[in-house]
C-alpha cells in the first residue's frame, strides 16, 4: 500500500522529472549539457552557506542560496572562456570541482559545528534523498515545474528559433541573449529544485538522459520534448519508488540508473536511429551493392562471348569476382531467389530475362559514371556530398542526354542479349 | 539647382565610417558605403578581408567600434521586419530535430510577433517558398538528411519567407551543386525584378559579372563600390588582392569572361 507521504513524494519527483526532461532538451540541443552539470555541482556551497546563515533547514532559502552559487559558477565559466585562453570544457571542469570541493568542506564544517538534529539532512543533498521531504517542499517543486512548463508552451516558437539559429533570431529582432538567459535560468531552476531529491552529483543526468534517449525516436522538436518529458516523468517515478522500496538507497543514483535503462533501450531498439536499425540498414546496403556487382560481372562475361546462353561455373566466376571468395556462393543463391539468375542442371549459372535487363541497367549507370568521371572529375567532386547515387538526379537533363549519346558513340552501350527462357 | 534634390528619399543602406575590431585587432576600417538603387550587389575580397564581418556588422551581429548604419532612413534595429538573412550554412547544427518546412517557417516568426505560433497561412506560404527553390518534395525531411546544396536552398527559402526588402546572403554559392547554383542564380534575378536589394558575400571572381549589377571590393577597407563594368577592373582587383599570383590569374580570367559577355 502506498502511503499519503509516498504519494506526495512521487508526485513531486515525477513533476521534477518532467521539468528536467523539458528544459534539459534545450540544454542538450544547444550542446550545453555539461553546463548543467557544472551548475548542479556549483550549487552545493550556496546551499550550505544558506544553511549556515539561518542555522536551520529552510528549504526555499537554501534553494535560493543554491541558485545564486550555481549561477555564479556559470558566470565564472563564461568569464574564463571570454577573457582568458581557458577553453570552455576546462573552465567547466575547474568550476565544477572547485565549487563542489568547497561545498563538501562547508558541509563537513556544518556537521562538526552544529549539534542539533537538523544537520543530518545536508549530506542528502549530495546524492539525493526523498524520504525526509515534506509536503511544502513538494509544492515548491511542483510550482516551479509548472512555471517552466508554461514558459516553454508560451515561448515555444521563440525558444525554437533561438536554439536552432541564434544569429537569425537576432536579425529577426528577437532578444536572443535574453531568451538564452531565460533558457539557462530555467535549467538552473530545474537543477536547483531537483537537488533535494536527486542530489548535486546526479542532477545533470536527469537533464541530459531523457532528451538523449528521446532523440533516438523522433526528428521533431515538439515530439522530442514530449517524449523527453515522458521519459523524465517515468524516470522520476520508477527511480523514487525503487530507491524507497529497496532499503533506502540514495535516490540520485537509482534515478540515473533507471534513466539509463530508458537510454539503453532507445540506443539499441529505436527505429532508424537505433543501433540495431543502423546495423540492418548497413547490412542491406552492402548486400545490395554486392548483388549489383554480381550482375555486372555476369553481364561482362556475357558481353565477352556475345551470347547470353553460355552458363558460367563457380570456378569461372571466382577469379573475376571482386569481393571475398567465400561471399560468392551465398550471393549467387540470393540472386537465384531474386530470380535474377538461374542454375542449369550442371550447376552453372546464367542470367534470366529479368536479371539481364537489371544487369544492363546497372552496367549502363556504371559506364555513364565512368565516362563522367573521366571527362569532368571536378564536376563530380562537387556532387560528392549529395546523398543520391542516381546519376540522372545529379546532372541537368541536357547534360545527361549528352553523356548518354557519348556513351552510345563510344560503343560501350550495354545491350540486352536474348536469353533462352 | 532642381528642387527635387532637396527632398531626397533616404538611402536603402547608408554605412558611415564603420570600424569593426576583434580583440583590439581591426577587421574593418572606416567603411563608407551608400546604396540608393535596388540592385544585386556582390561583396568580393580575399579571405579574411572582412566580407562576412561587414554583413554581420550591418545586421548588428558583431559590435561596431565606431560609425553609423541606417537602413531606409532609420537605425537597423527598427527595420528588422524588412531584412532577410541567409547565414553561412556551417553556422548551425543540422542535426537539430526539425524538418525543412519547420526551418522555413522560422522566416515567418518575425512578422508573427510574440507568443503567436505559425498557422495555416504561414504553412502555406512556407510551402510556396520551398517550391520556389525546388524543394517542395523535401518539406518533411529532417534537415540533417538533406545534402549541402539542399540545406542551402532551405536557408534561401527561409529568407524568402521573411518577405523582406533587403536581403543579406553569406556565401550562398559556396560548395553547392550545379542545380543549387542555378536556383540561387534564378532567385537573385527574381528578387531584383521584384525591386529588392540583395547583398551577397561572394568568393568566386569568375562569376561576379554573371551574377551581380554592382560590386563591393573589400579588403579591410573599402577598395571600390559601383557597377560591375566600371569598378571590377584589373587595377581595382590588384588593389583588393595585392600581388597574390593565383588570385590574379583568376581575376584576369574573370575580366576576360566579363569582356566576352559584353
Amino acid at each position: 500500500m502506498i502511503s499519503y507521504n509516498t504519494l506526495i513524494v512521487l508526485a513531486g519527483t515525477s513533476l521534477l522529472g518532467a521539468c528536467a526532461g523539458l528544459v534539459g532538451s534545450y540544454a542538450v540541443l544547444r550542446r550545453r549539457a555539461l553546463a548543467g552539470d557544472a551548475l548542479a555541482h556549483a550549487a552545493l556551497p550556496g546551499l550550505c552557506l544558506a544553511f549556515l546563515l539561518l542555522d536551520e533547514k529552510n528549504l526555499p532559502f537554501m534553494l535560493l542560496g543554491a541558485l545564486i552559487s550555481g549561477l555564479l559558477g556559470m558566470a565564472i565559466v563564461s568569464g574564463l572562456r571570454l577573457t582568458t585562453r581557458v577553453k570552455e570544457d576546462a573552465a567547466i571542469g575547474i568550476v565544477l570541482s572547485v565549487f563542489f570541493g568547497a561545498g563538501i568542506v562547508l558541509s563537513r564544517i556544518i556537521q562538526n559545528r552544529t549539534t542539533s538534529g537538523s544537520k543530518a539532512g545536508l549530506d542528502s543533498y549530495i546524492l539525493g534523498k526523498t524520504a525526509g521531504m515534506i509536503a511544502s517542499d513538494i509544492y515548491l517543486i511542483a510550482g516551479v515545474s509548472l512555471l517552466c512548463l508554461l514558459t516553454v508552451i508560451l515561448l515555444y516558437k521563440e525558444f525554437k528559433v533561438v536554439s536552432f539559429d541564434p544569429d537569425f533570431a537576432v536579425v529577426q529582432g528577437w532578444p536572443a541573449f535574453a531568451l538564452d538567459m531565460l533558457l539557462m535560468g530555467m535549467v538552473a531552476v530545474a537543477v536547483v529544485i531537483g537537488l533535494p531529491a536527486v542530489g548535486v552529483v546526479m542532477m545533470a543526468a536527469l537533464l541530459i538522459i531523457p532528451t538523449s534517449a528521446a532523440r533516438f525516436w523522433t526528428e521533431d522538436l515538439g515530439m522530442l520534448q514530449w517524449l523527453s518529458v515522458l521519459f523524465g516523468t517515468a524516470t522520476g517515478i520508477v527511480g523514487t519508488y525503487a530507491s524507497s522500496k529497496y532499503g533506502l538507497l540514495p535516490t540520485g543514483p537509482v534515478i540515473v540508473l533507471v534513466g539509463t535503462g530508458f537510454f539503453i533501450i532507445s540506443l539499441f531498439f529505436a527505429p532508424r536511429r537505433g543501433m540495431l536499425a543502423k546495423f540492418f540498414q548497413e547490412h542491406r546496403f552492402e548486400k545490395q551493392l554486392a548483388h549489383e556487382a554480381l550482375l555486372r560481372l555476369l553481364y561482362e562475361q556475357v558481353e565477352k562471348c556475345q551470347s547470353a546462353n553460355k552458363a558460367f561455373s563457380l570456378v569461372e566466376l571466382e577469379p573475376q569476382f571482386s569481393g571475398k571468395p567465400r561471399q560468392l556462393r551465398p550471393l549467387l543463391r540470393n540472386a537465384i531467389r531474386a530470380n535474377d539468375i538461374k542454375q542449369d542442371r550442371h550447376g552453372n549459372y546464367t542470367l534470366t530475362t529479368s536479371g539481364m535487363s537489371r544487369a544492363v541497367a546497372e552496367v549502363r549507370v556504371r559506364r555513364l559514371w565512368e565516362l563522367l568521371l573521366s571527362e569532368d572529375a571536378e564536376a563530380v567532386h562537387s556532387f560528392q556530398e549529395r546523398e543520391s547515387r542516381s546519376i540522372t538526379e545529379l546532372l541537368p537533363a541536357e547534360k545527361f542526354a549528352k553523356l548518354e549519346s557519348r556513351l552510345a558513340d563510344s560503343g560501350r552501350e550495354p545491350i540486352c542479349f536474348p536469353t533462352s527462357n | 539647382m532642381p528642387v527635387s534634390s532637396s527632398v531626397k528619399t533616404p538611402a536603402i543602406l547608408d554605412i558611415h565610417d564603420v570600424t569593426v575590431a576583434y580583440h583590439r585587432k581591426p577587421v574593418l576600417w572606416d567603411i563608407d558605403l551608400e546604396i540608393h538603387q535596388p540592385a544585386l550587389i556582390g561583396i568580393v575580397g580575399p579571405n579574411g578581408a572582412g566580407k562576412s564581418t561587414l554583413i554581420k556588422a550591418i545586421l548588428g551581429l558583431v559590435p561596431t567600434a565606431s560609425g553609423q548604419i541606417s537602413m531606409f532612413g532609420k537605425p537597423v534595429k527598427r527595420q528588422r521586419k524588412r531584412i532577410g538573412y541567409v547565414p553561412q550554412r556551417e553556422s548551425v547544427d543540422w542535426d537539430f530535430p526539425i524538418n525543412a518546412l519547420d526551418a522555413v517557417l522560422m522566416g515567418t516568426y518575425g512578422k508573427l510577433g510574440w507568443f503567436i505560433r505559425p498557422g495555416k497561412p504561414q504553412r502555406n506560404w512556407a510551402h510556396e517558398c520551398l517550391e520556389r527553390v525546388g524543394m517542395a518534395d523535401y518539406a518533411d525531411r529532417q534537415i540533417g538528411q538533406l545534402s549541402g546544396g539542399q540545406q542551402q536552398r532551405v536557408f534561401l527559402a527561409r529568407a524568402l519567407a521573411q518577405q523582406a526588402d533587403i536581403y543579406f546572403m553569406d556565401e550562398p554559392m559556396a560548395g553547392v551543386d550545379a542545380a543549387t547554383e542555378q536556383v540561387v542564380f534564378d532567385l537573385l534575378r527574381e528578387l531584383r525584378s521584384d525591386g529588392k536589394t540583395v547583398l551577397v558575400v561572394h568568393h568566386d571572381l569568375r562569376t561576379v559579372a554573371k551574377y551581380f549589377d554592382d560590386v563591393v571590393l573589400l579588403n579591410m577597407r573599402l577598395v571600390a563600390h559601383g557597377p560591375v563594368d566600371e569598378v571590377f577592373t584589373q587595377e581595382n582587383l590588384i588593389k583588393t588582392y595585392g600581388g597574390r599570383l593565383g588570385i590574379l590569374e583568376d581575376a584576369a580570367e574573370a575580366l576576360r569572361t566579363q569582356e566576352k559577355s559584353q
